[in-house]
């Protein structure tokens, strides 16, 4: 792929950009299996995240993926760091650039932010979320996860069910698996689900016109805790309409179906118990791909901070 | 352009197999594995693996992308494509005849031993190579090499396999 110093959002990106981040995916996670579960390929290099907003999973997926191309990894911590005291962005980017980090993992709850902190760094910067935006690396590995199943992306079809309007989940695999030859069908409460119109992407109501469309994944969303009980989401009524309950799930298991979820779950919200255990339950394969896909974007990204100018 | 053909590639393969045969590690029926470096390298492997059979000599066969060990990623504006690496076995205590279609620097080599290591600890490591061009910059020497060649530095040697390129020669 041609040098390219940040990862914002999936749009930003050519086909060819896409093919090679999702096909050295596949060599990264072949190192999983050494003995040795590391390269030297960043050697020396210092990765920085960057985490305006709680996050577990998604911030050691990245450390664990910088750790294993040998880079040095650091933790902002961001509650007990100068940003509650009301230093901005932008000198705490000074600050960070001053330490010679060559890559910034950042989150960031306003959407935007990641783009701006890009344009003032020579670091390479990687959105790790920024609010209702983009989240690219969740993209990628959903796209790799679906190519490992199944071969190939084109010609499948994913349902994306849950609050679509506010995910950034939502927005940027739908945009990858799209770009990659996939159908892609929304569904949820509807004033939480962007009209066809805006998107292009069909809009379900019910489980029965899903299973109407002939689906092969399931791809649900987190219930995002602050919206839960409010009129658009009253938690008890949520899994009996749009959740996998343990009839649908045995529909499910007979159109022999994936399930797949950016994590972490809330069981009895979006998901029942017995759907965690499911043969066709991809989640843990997407924690793990998540790995090798960061190492795969941290590798392919270039920093300007090597330049001599 | 002066070309090394197809025949010549043919005659010096029976000649490498018969090198390897006359080698300590198939002598004393010691673990034998043919090692190459993707995306030549390998193929030269499978090959010779599959020749040493036809002699009922035993190798295993493998294969490595260095990529990621090398010393000048960051000297290159654009990142290499990774290939997948298949050595699934340990190479404890195992002979490993390393392969490269064409050895010039020896910083491939490099790379591969660090791979190589990542593996196991291997008995001996010898590197063979089809064509060795000169211009080492390393101490590096190889064990074995199918055609020596005296290229000027920059001149491009260029081998290509049928099962890779749908021909098979040598150019430079």
């Amino acid at each position: 792929m041609n040098p390219r110093k940040d990862l914002i959002t999936i749009d930003a990106l050519s086909d060819e950009d896409i093919r090679t981040i999702l096909d050295s995916t596949s060599a990264m996670k072949d190192i999983f299996t050494k003995s040795v579960k590391k390269v030297p390929a960043l050697k020396g290099k210092s990765v920085l995240t960057l985490f305006y907003e709680p996050s577990t999973r998604t911030r050691s997926s990245f450390e664990v993926a910088a750790n294993r191309l040998s880079a040095d990894v650091t933790t902002f911590t961001v509650s007990t760091s100068s940003v509650v005291k009301g230093e901005s962005v932008h000198d705490t980017i000074d600050t960070l650039m001053s330490m010679k980090m060559d890559y910034i993992i950042v989150r960031h709850k306003n959407s935007g932010i990641p783009a701006v902190i890009a344009r003032h760094c020579k670091a390479s910067v990687i959105n790790a979320g920024d609010g209702s935006h983009a989240h690219p690396s969740q993209a990628f590995l959903d796209a790799f996860t679906i190519r490992e199943k199944y071969g190939d992306v084109a010609g499948r079809r994913v349902v994306i069910i849950g609050d679509i309007l506010h995910s950034r989940v939502a927005r940027s695999t739908s945009t990858i698996l799209r770009r990659l030859g996939a159908e892609v069908a929304y569904m949820g409460p509807s004033p939480l689900v962007p009209p066809t119109a805006h998107t292009g992407i069909p809009r379900f109501t019910n489980w029965n016109q899903i299973f109407d469309w002939k689906p092969d994944i399931i791809y649900l969303l987190r219930v995002q805790n602050e919206r839960i009980d409010t009129p658009f989401f009253p938690a008890a009524d949520y899994h009996q309409a749009f959740g996998v309950t343990e009839e649908r799930l045995r529909r499910i298991d007979d159109l022999n179906l994936s399930i797949m979820h950016p994590g972490p779950v809330n069981r009895g919200v979006e998901i029942c118990d017995d759907a965690m255990e499911y043969r066709n339950c991809l989640i843990n394969n997407q924690v793990e791909n998540g790995i090798a896909a960061r190492m795969s974007i941290l590798y392919h990204l270039t920093p300007q901070t090597q330049s001599h100018d | 352009m002066p070309t090394i053909i197809k025949d010549e590639i043919e005659r010096a393969l029976d000649a490498w197999v018969s090198h390897l045969l006359q080698s300590s590690a198939v002598k004393n029926g010691e673990p034998l594995a043919i090692v190459g470096i993707v995306s030549h390298g390998d193929v030269l492997a499978r090959r010779l693996v599959q020749r040493l059979e036809q002699h009922n000599v035993k190798a295993l066969y493998g294969a490595i992308d260095v990529t990621l060990y090398r010393d000048d990623l960051d000297l290159r504006g654009k990142r290499p494509a990774l290939r997948s690496s298949h050595l699934p076995f340990s190479t404890d205590d195992f002979t490993l005849i390393l392969t490269d279609d064409v050895l010039s620097t020896g910083r491939t080599a490099r790379a591969a031993l660090d791979v190589l290591w990542e593996y196991g600890r291997p008995a001996r490591v010898e590197l063979h190579c089809l064509v060795d061009r000169g211009g080492r910059q390393l101490p590096i020497c190889p064990n074995y090499a199918a055609f020596n060649l005296t290229a000027a530095p920059g001149t491009s040697v260029k081998v290509h396999l049928q099962e890779i390129d749908g021909e098979e020669n040598i150019t430079y």
